[in-house]
C-alpha cells in the first residue's frame, strides 16, 4: 500500500503544481513508513517540504497554504500525536468555509498512520477516527488495500474541502494487490459491497476489513451462511444508504472496529440502522470493537483489536437470535 | 573544552516618534503626504467613533458582545497602512480599525458581532481572512498564506494580528519558527495592549520585551509606541518592505493600552486601577496624533459630524437588513451537500413550512454581564 499512496502523490504533483507535500522526515528520509519516498528529488524541497517538527504548525500553515489556493497535503507522522493540532482542524479547516460563507474553502489533505498490528509503542497503534467523523465540515476517509487507497488518495487531494486520511500501519507493506498505473479515483463518501450475501450485513473499514472477510469466508465454509461485508472507505460522510439497503435485506448487522467501542464510528453506524431499517432487523445490532480502555501496549494488543475469531462469535450469536 | 561566552548578536530597538507630550522627533518623521496624513486621521476618527457607538448597540441589546479597540488606533491603522489590496491581512478579534480600513463595511462588522455568518465574508476582492477568535491560531495561517504567496511568485505581503496574551501560545512560537525557518514575507503585530482579559504583562511572560521573541527564531524584532501613529507607520513601513524584498518576517510589538473593556462581558475595575487606566488616557493615540495635524493646519472641520454621519448610515442599513435564512445554514458546510445534510435541511424546511420560528424575532437585549451596571469602561 506504501507504493500505491506513493504513486497517487506523485501522479497528483506531476498533474498539478499547487499539490504539495509537508510534514515531518516527508523529503530526504521519504517518510518514516516511506509514503513519501523519491518525491523530495523529484520535485524539490519547495514542494516535498522537511517542515519544522510542530504538528500545529504543520496544518496551521497548510491552511494558509490551501486558503491561498494551494493544495497541500500534510503527514502526521503518527495520528496519536495530531491532538496537537486538532484545534486547527476543528477550529479551522473544518470552518473557514462556513465562516467566510463560502469566499475561502480549505482543500487540504491530512495524512495519518493510524491503527495496531505493528508491535508500536504507545500513541503509535492507536484508532481516532471518530473524533474526525464528529466535526462537521471535515471528511473522513480510510482505505483498506492499495489500490483504494490509491483513488482515495486521489480523490481526496482533488476533493474542495479538508479530508483526514487514515493509513492502516499494518497495510503499508503487509498489503499487497495490483495498481493500474492509469490514475483512477473513487467517490469519497461512498461505501462497497466487497462481498454479497443475505443472512448478515459486516461492515468494516481499514485493516478490519480483512477481519471481517476472513469470518464471511468461515461462516460460508462452516455455517453455510452468506454474510455481506461492507467496505466503508469514507466514515463521514457516511454511506448510510449502503448500509440501510444492505441490513434491509440481511436483517442482521455486526460492526467492527479496531477504535474503542463507546462513541465510535459503530454507535453512528447502528443508529442509522435503527433509523433507517428497524422494521427489517431480525436481531440486536452487535459491534465488535476494541475495549474502553485508554491503550494497553502491544504485549496486550491482540485481545484488544478485534480479530475475526471475536467477530465471528458476533456474527453467530447474531444469527441466532 | 571552555565554557565561554556567546555574544548575543541582537538588539532590540524602540521606536518612537510624537510623545505624548507632542514632542516630534523630526528625523525620523516619516515622509508622508498631507493626503495620507489627513487620511490615516479621517480613519482614526472613524474607528474610535464606531467602537463607542458599538459599545452603545450592544448596551441597548442591538449587537452582541464585541471586543471593543479604544486606545489600539493608532497600532492597527499605522501598520495596516502599509499594506496594498493585494497584501493580505489576517486578524484576530480585535482589529476594527484595521478592518473597516481594508474595506470591511460597517454593518458587516455589525452583522458578525449579531451572530449573522454573513458578516464574517470577505468580498470576492478581498484579501483578509476574517475575525479569527481561538487566540493565535490564525498566526500559522498567515504563514502559510506568505509560503504560498512566495511559491506562486507572487509580490503578497502577509501581516497578521494578535495580543501579547498570544504570544503565550504555542501556536504563536510555531508560526514564527516556521516563517523564520522558511523566510517568507510575513509581519507579525503584537498589539501589546498590557492586559489579558485580566491578566497583566508581567505574569504573561518574563521577557523585558515582545520583541525579542522574534530573535529566538532568527528575524528582526522591534518595540514601537504603539500609540504614536507616525513609529508604527515608520517601524511597519520597513518591515512591509523587508519582506517584499525578499528579506523575511518582522515582528512589531506595538506599545500600547486596551483603554475599554476586554468584550462587553468584561468589567476591568476588578483588576487594574483607575490611576493606571487614566495614565494611559493622557498617552491617547487620538489626542496626540490631532495636536501634531493641527500644528500642520490640517484638521479638517466637520470631520466628526460626517464620520458620525457615516456611521449612522451603516447602523441603518444593518439594522434594515431581512432576518438570517435560517435554510442557508446548510450551504457552506462542503462544496457539495452529503445526502445526511440534504435530509437535515428538508427536515428543518419542514419545520419552518409547520410554523417554527426561524430566528430571533426581535433582538432582544443581552442578558446583563457581571459588572456591566458599575462601569462606564
Amino acid at each position: 500500500m506504501v507504493k500505491a499512496l506513493n504513486l497517487a502523490l506523485r501522479q497528483e504533483m506531476e498533474r498539478d503544481a499547487d499539490v504539495l507535500v509537508i510534514g515531518e522526515d516527508v523529503g530526504v528520509d521519504g517518510g518514516v513508513f516511506r509514503v513519501t519516498e523519491d518525491l523530495h528529488r523529484t520535485f524539490g524541497g519547495r514542494r516535498v517540504i522537511d517542515s519544522p517538527l510542530a504538528e500545529a504548525a504543520i496544518v496551521g500553515t497548510s491552511i494558509g497554504m490551501a486558503l491561498y489556493g494551494l493544495r497541500p497535503v500534510c503527514e502526521i507522522q503518527f495520528s496519536g500525536f495530531a491532538f496537537q493540532c486538532f484545534h486547527q482542524f476543528e477550529n479551522h479547516a473544518a470552518r473557514y468555509r462556513m465562516r467566510t460563507q463560502g469566499r475561502f474553502h480549505v482543500p487540504l489533505v491530512v495524512r495519518m498512520p493510524f491503527g495496531g498490528g505493528v508491535r508500536a509503542l504507545e500513541h503509535h497503534s492507536e484508532s481516532e477516527e471518530q473524533f474526525y467523523a464528529h466535526v462537521p465540515g471535515l471528511k473522513m476517509v480510510i482505505p483498506s488495500g492499495p489500490r483504494n487507497a490509491r483513488a482515495l488518495l486521489l480523490s481526496a487531494i482533488r476533493d474542495p474541502d479538508p479530508v483526514i486520511f487514515f493509513e492502516h500501519k499494518a497495510l503499508y507493506h503487509a498489503s499487497r494487490e495490483e495498481v493500474p498505473e492509469e490514475p483512477e479515483t473513487l467517490p469519497l463518501g461512498q461505501a462497497q459491497v466487497v462481498r454479497e450475501g443475505s443472512a448478515i450485513t459486516l461492515i468494516a473499514y481499514g485493516a478490519m476489513l480483512r477481519v471481517a472477510q476472513e469470518a464471511a469466508e468461515t461462516l460460508a465454509r462452516d455455517d453455510r451462511v452468506e454474510a455481506e461485508v461492507i467496505d466503508l472507505l469514507t466514515i463521514s460522510p457516511l454511506d448510510r444508504e449502503t448500509i440501510v439497503g444492505s441490513v434491509t435485506k440481511t436483517g442482521r448487522a455486526v460492526i467492527v472496529h479496531e477504535a474503542p467501542r463507546s462513541f465510535g464510528a459503530g454507535a453512528e453506524i447502528a443508529a442509522s440502522i435503527m433509523e433507517g431499517a428497524f422494521l427489517s432487523l431480525e436481531a440486536p445490532i452487535r459491534r465488535v470493537a476494541a475495549y474502553d480502555v485508554p491503550f494497553v501496549g502491544f504485549a496486550r494488543e491482540r485481545v484488544n483489536v478485534p480479530d475475526a475469531a471475536r467477530v465471528l462469535a458476533a456474527a453467530r450469536e447474531t444469527l441466532s437470535y | 573544552m571552555p565554557r565561554t561566552r556567546l555574544e548575543p548578536r541582537f538588539q532590540v530597538e524602540y521606536l518612537s516618534i510624537l510623545d505624548s507630550e507632542g514632542n516630534l522627533d523630526a528625523a525620523l518623521e516619516p515622509d508622508l503626504p498631507d493626503a495620507d496624513l489627513k487620511r490615516l486621521y479621517h480613519w482614526m476618527v472613524l474607528a474610535r467613533r464606531l467602537d463607542e457607538r458599538m459599545v452603545r448597540l450592544q448596551r441597548q441589546g442591538r449587537i452582541g458582545t464585541f471586543a471593543p479597540i479604544k486606545g489600539q488606533e493608532a497600532s492597527q491603522l499605522g501598520t495596516v497602512a502599509c499594506l496594498s489590496p493585494t497584501d493580505w491581512m489576517v486578524p484576530s478579534f480585535r482589529e476594527t480599525a484595521a478592518m473597516i480600513w481594508r474595506g470591511w463595511p460597517i454593518e458587516k462588522l455589525l452583522l458578525f458581532f449579531s451572530g449573522h455568518l454573513e458578516g464574517g465574508q470577505p468580498a470576492p476582492d478581498q484579501h483578509d481572512l476574517p475575525i479569527t477568535i481561538p487566540v493565535a491560531t490564525q498566526i500559522p495561517h498567515a504563514v502559510g498564506l506568505a509560503y504560498a504567496a512566495q511559491y506562486r511568485g507572487d509580490d503578497a505581503v502577509v501581516m497578521t494580528y494578535f495580543g501579547d496574551g498570544a504570544t503565550s501560545e504555542g501556536d504563536f512560537h510555531e508560526a514564527l519558527n516556521f516563517a523564520g525557518v522558511w523566510h517568507v514575507p510575513v509581519v507579525f503585530v503584537c498589539q501589546n495592549n498590557q492586559w489579558a482579559i485580566s491578566v497583566p504583562l508581567k505574569k504573561q511572560t518574563h521577557s523585558r520585551t515582545i520583541a525579542e521573541k522574534a530573535h529566538a527564531y532568527g528575524f528582526p524584532g522591534i518595540q514601537v509606541d504603539g500609540n504614536d501613529v507616525l513609529a508604527v507607520y515608520a517601524a511597519a513601513r520597513e518591515a512591509v518592505e523587508r519582506a517584499r524584498r525578499g528579506d523575511g518576517p518582522t515582528l512589531i510589538e506595538c506599545v500600547t493600552y486596551r483603554l475599554g473593556v476586554h468584550t462587553t462581558a468584561d468589567d476591568p475595575t476588578k483588576y487594574r486601577s483607575a490611576e493606571e487606566v487614566a495614565e494611559w488616557e493622557r498617552k491617547d493615540p487620538l489626542t496626540r496624533f490631532t495636536a501634531y495635524l493641527q500644528k500642520r493646519n490640517l484638521l479638517e472641520e466637520g470631520l466628526e459630524d460626517r464620520v458620525d454621519a457615516e456611521i449612522a448610515e451603516a447602523v441603518a442599513r444593518f439594522e434594515a437588513l431581512p432576518p438570517a435564512d435560517a435554510l442557508t445554514m446548510f450551504d457552506h458546510v462542503y462544496a457539495e451537500l452529503p445526502p445526511h445534510l440534504r435530509a437535515q435541511r428538508e427536515s428543518l424546511a419542514q419545520r419552518l413550512r409547520d410554523g417554527a420560528p426561524a430566528g430571533e424575532e426581535t433582538r432582544p437585549a443581552s442578558p446583563p454581564m457581571r459588572g456591566q451596571r458599575t462601569t462606564d469602561r
